[in-house]
């Protein structure tokens, strides 16, 4: 995927203009909150649920080479293959092999975050091969060539007329007085075509939410049914997962679902939950005949020992861009690459540089809502500090934004001094904005003013006042 | 629970901004603890809490900072901030700049611990439940990031404003949600501050209130701004200048003294 964080200014200068970008993002977003608070209060045991989660996956981190391995092993027990992919390149080598040996033509699809961080359909489609996106979402944006701008809502920024306008450029045979008003509409379109592309499939893939160690399975959850028919139907099922998808046991994964779906979308449970175990055994009614595995690492076993590892505990749930009131008002697309919100934030920077992703985690007002939701206690907040600390080491910050904070920590490290700079200052800004009490624009404040005016100080500094009234005798 | 020692001795941490721009919120603090029993001093050598050192990423700043404070406020029952975002700072992160340092980081534990925001001081550790303060308005109360996620505080100033006479309180929708401000955030990525600030004033106006309340400078200097840019005739203030019973004299924030 092209990589558009550097101008993120300009993608959220553009977005903020995008009268139909603001439209979508304003309506859907009271609903993820809202739905979450419903299904948390539902369940009691919530907040300890949270520390399990978290306890599961540190514990995870901490043997994940052992854990692998004992992964990798059940799967080759239960008849599947396991590639061990270091870098996306290897990882999309690996499908495209898969794929030419089994002389697939059309590969279908489940929604998977990693497939758009590797590039698969660029690279199927580069060697004559047909991906088939078959999440509802993901299939219309895939009409539109864009990506997705959120990790379980690919498409929300879509409206109705979007969806008929992308239907009828690739659906030409469709009657014109064809309507789509409802949501059924959509959905009854799209499942007609899909039916025909999931049955001429050769090679189904998917993602993976969690891969459990102690039986092999990987496991995903989809709203549609469309990752079953994706793994199911075809001769060869692919799953794509990083390597901290890995859980140990059957019991981490239910204990991790018990707290995905409801962080994600407020559903007590995903529709579907599906557990693949190997190829198809003989007393199998159905299945697929080879069952791979595509184990990537693209970057994550590099965070694992650094203040990052929290980071590799992200269950995809979405609730911190859910709660992001800077990714509502900016929208998905902004971030400029794969993963949105608050965890791209953190995430992206790990993985293509923070050279390249350097404005995302500056773009957080550190409210720490994200971090109070996160189902597995990522924080957040603390570790975009963390990459700050690392663009100041590194000289990425703004020069101009180094040179202020050099000049106020001298004054702030001699309290006298600074004193003396604080009371001029007050009393300047004070003396400008006497008539007022406000300011509405200001040299070098250009950035506040813009929008908003300058309160202006009282007039003079506390610590003046302070030292008048005991100088007075008045305190 | 009970008052501590008869009469505590507490040193205020008056914040940069309230030193700067609002100086009477320091005042107001003075009263308001001075009225719930507490011996109150203003230590001299302070200065600024660090946080835009430490959300600059210039940890070593952040940490030079750190140390000033804790010799400043060393020896002192309680530290008192007017400001739930430096008092975030003080509680939940200044020990951490220690933590290859155990010596240091065992100072800023017991500062950390010692320190509270005002409003949740009065009420939670000298259990003040009522003041006698006058401030006939509808007033509404935005809930500051930092008190009210890294400190708690939501209940607490809420429960004084119930005992000021003449004030109703009228609660606005997504209270909890961020204001725009961030501190540097603010002029970094000014239009997504803006924008973000714009939703809280519509939330604002939704209310009927004529008067807006929070317990931090940096969030009340954004909101005033937007609010005043769009031609608001709502009036912002710090909840200590209602609960000390200050309104009558200090005009609202960003309005000219009459
Ligand atoms: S960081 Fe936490 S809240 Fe965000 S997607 Fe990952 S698990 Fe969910």
């Amino acid at each position: 995927m092209q990589i558009r964080s550097p101008a993120f200014k300009a993608n959220v200068s553009a977005a903020l203009a995008d009268e139909r970008l603001q439209k979508a993002l304003e309506f859907t977003r009271p609903a993820f909150p809202s739905r979450r608070a419903a299904a948390v209060a539902d369940l009691p045991e919530f907040e300890q649920l949270r520390d399990i989660g978290r306890d599961i996956k540190n514990h995870t981190l901490a043997n994940l080479d052992f854990y692998l391995e004992i992964y990798a092993a059940n799967v080759e027990r239960a008849g599947g293959i396991v590639h061990w992919c270091s870098t996306a390149d290897e990882a999309r080598a690996a499908v495209l092999a898969i794929c030419e040996k089994a002389g697939a033509r059309t590969v279908t699809k489940g929604k998977s975050m990693i497939s758009e961080e590797l590039g698969i359909n660029a690279h199927l489609e580069a060697h004559g091969i047909t991906p088939v996106e078959t999440d509802l979402g993901e299939y219309i944006l895939q009409i539109r060539n864009e990506g997705p701008s959120h990790i379980i809502a690919p498409a929300f920024h879509l409206n109705r007329n979007d969806w008929e306008e992308s239907f009828r450029k690739v659906h030409t045979d469709l009657p014109a007085d064809r309507v789509f008003n409802e949501r059924r509409d959509i959905l009854t379109e799209a499942r007609t075509r899909l039916r025909e592309k999931f049955l001429a499939a050769d090679v189904g893939i998917t993602g993976a939410n969690f891969l459990i160690a102690e039986t092999g399975s990987s496991v995903i959850v989809t709203n549609e049914g469309n990752g079953d028919l994706t793994q199911t139907l075809p001769r060869v099922h692919i799953a794509l997962a990083s390597i901290e998808k890995l859980v140990p046991t059957l019991e981490d994964a239910t204990s991790l679902l018990r707290l995905l779906a409801r962080s994600a979308t407020g559903q007590d449970f995903s529709v579907y939950t599906t557990f693949s175990t190997g190829a198809r055994r003989s007393e199998d009614l159905d299945g697929p005949g080879e069952y791979h595995v595509v184990l990537i690492d693209n970057g994550r076993s590099g965070m694992i020992g650094t203040e990052f590892q929290e980071m590799l505990r992200c269950i995809r749930c979405a609730a911190c861009m859910n709660h992001c009131p800077v990714y509502f008002t900016v929208g998905g697309h902004s971030y400029g690459w794969v993963y949105p919100g608050p965890m791209g934030s953190v995430l992206t920077p790990s993985l293509i540089g923070v050279d390249q992703a350097g404005h995302l985690p500056n773009a957080s007002t550190f409210c720490g809502k994200c971090e109070s939701v996160c189902p597995v206690k990522i924080p957040l907040p603390k570790l975009m500090r963390h990459w700050r600390e690392h663009e100041f080491e590194r000289h990425l910050s703004p020069s101009a934004v180094r040179t202020n904070l050099a000049i106020w920590a001298w004054f702030a490290m001699r309290p006298q001094l600074y004193r003396i700079a604080t009371r001029i200052g007050a009393r300047v800004l004070g003396w400008l904005g006497r008539k007022k009490g406000r300011l509405s624009s200001l040299p070098l404040a250009g950035g506040w003013t813009a929008g908003r005016d300058l309160p202006t100080p009282e007039g003079d500094t506390f610590f003046a006042r302070y030292a008048r009234l005991q100088r007075e005798g008045k305190l | 629970m009970t008052p501590p020692s008869p009469a505590p001795r507490v040193a205020l941490f008056v914040t940069c901004l309230v030193d700067l721009h609002r100086p009477s919120v320091g005042f107001a603090a003075i009263k308001l603890l001075e009225d719930a029993g507490c011996r109150v001093e203003v230590p001299l050598a302070q200065t600024c809490c660090g946080q835009p050192a430490y959300n600059a990423g210039d940890r070593s700043t952040a940490r030079d900072l750190a140390r000033g404070l804790l010799d400043a406020f060393g020896g002192y029952d309680y530290v008192v901030v007017p400001s739930g975002s430096c008092g975030g700072m003080l509680r939940a992160h200044m020990p951490h700049l220690f933590d290859d340092d155990p010596n240091t980081r065992a100072r800023a534990d017991a500062l950390a611990g010692r320190t509270y925001e005002l409003v949740s001081f009065l009420t939670d550790v000298m259990g003040v439940t009522t003041l006698d303060a006058t401030c006939a308005a509808t007033a509404t109360y935005h809930d500051s990031c930092a008190g009210l996620r890294e400190l708690g505080i939501k209940a607490q100033p809420r429960a004084l404003l119930a005992s000021v006479a003449g004030l109703t309180l009228s609660e606005m929708a997504d209270a909890e949600v961020c204001c725009g401000f961030g501190g540097t955030f603010c002029v970094k990525y000014p239009d997504i501050s803006t924008r973000m600030v714009a939703d809280k004033t519509k939330d604002i106006a939704k209310t009927g209130a004529g008067l807006l309340l929070a317990g931090d400078m940096g969030c009340l200097l954004n909101m005033a701004g937007r609010l005043q840019r769009e031609g608001s005739t709502v009036q912002v203030r710090h909840v200590a200048e209602v609960l000390a019973g200050m309104t009558g004299d200090l005009p609202p924030i960003g309005e000219a003294r009459r």
